[in-house]
């Protein structure tokens, strides 16, 4: 029993932290702390998720955190990779500088 | 107020300054230990909500093996402050106002939305959330999507060689 706690409260949390990664994304340059803001919206769906698991008393969610955490660590993998691919081709990380594409 | 809603409200406060600390310090260093401190929140939070497994997932694979990643390509490429200052001053302003768009909406569905979820928790069989409930869940129910996982994480190893591979020469 959790009294004092509600679904409502895990929302709100869940939407302040994701909507804080999103503006990570949008506001830094820096290639790796844009991917650190990505993972930052991932916690927060995985938030929500777990709230909802044990609001509705069913594991399933959990399972599926599980789930998007193990599709993390791979995405995390491959992305750094590309980042350090891409600091190898131009000498910096700085994702306006990965701009050739533009007309 | 009842201890759980206080310390709920403390790990949000501390989930939510360390974010925005994140976003705002200019090494990137720091902003990979600032997210430790989120992960760690979320964690606890994790525990809060009877999801004893998944809050020791949380602390193993996010705050020690996926954050120890982060921190050793910032230390390997040496790119601790290479931010350079934007030269689209509108984009920042844009930004705040789609953040601002998003929180609004996030925040008109957490308090319209709970019909059904709006009370408080209820009671919870035993063992909810432990690792024997959700290891009989996982390989019961999801052993299909466990082992596709399973091929996602080996064509990751097998893509993160490829992609920092040196070129050798032709």
């Amino acid at each position: 029993m959790i009294p004092g706690v509600s679904m409502i409260h895990i929302l709100i949390l869940s939407g302040v932290l994701f909507t804080l990664g999103a503006l990570g994304v949008l506001i830094r340059r820096n290639a790796i702390v844009m991917f650190m803001s990505i993972e930052l919206m991932l916690n927060a769906a995985n938030l929500a998720f777990v709230g909802f698991a044990r609001s509705m008393g069913a594991l399933s969610g959990q399972v599926f955190v599980f789930f998007v955490i193990a599709v993390a660590a791979a995405e995390v993998a491959i992305g750094l990779a590309l980042i350090v691919a891409v600091y190898r081709n131009r000498g910096s990380i700085d994702v306006d500088m990965v701009s050739d594409l533009k007309g | 107020m009842t201890v759980e809603l206080a310390i709920f409200l403390g790990l949000a406060v501390v989930a939510v300054g360390a974010s925005i600390a994140m976003l705002v310090s200019r090494n990137a260093v720091y902003s990979a230990l600032f997210l430790v401190i989120v992960l760690f929140a979320i964690a606890v939070l994790y525990l809060l909500l009877s999801a004893a497994f998944i809050a020791m997932v949380q602390v193993a694979v996010y705050a020690g093996a996926i954050m120890v990643l982060f921190l050793f390509v910032i230390m390997l490429l040496g790119t601790e402050n290479v931010e350079s200052e934007s030269r689209r001053p509108w984009q920042f302003a844009a930004a705040l106002v789609l953040s601002y768009v998003l929180i609004i909406q996030f925040l008109v569905v957490a308090i319209v939305l709970p019909g059904d979820f709006g009370g408080e928790f209820g009671a919870l069989v035993d063992g909810f959330g432990g690792p024997a409930s959700i290891g009989i869940l996982l390989f019961k129910e999801y052993l299909v999507p466990f082992e596709v996982t399973s091929l996602l994480l080996l064509a990751a190893m097998v893509g993160a060689i490829v992609l920092t591979r040196r070129e050798s020469s032709r």
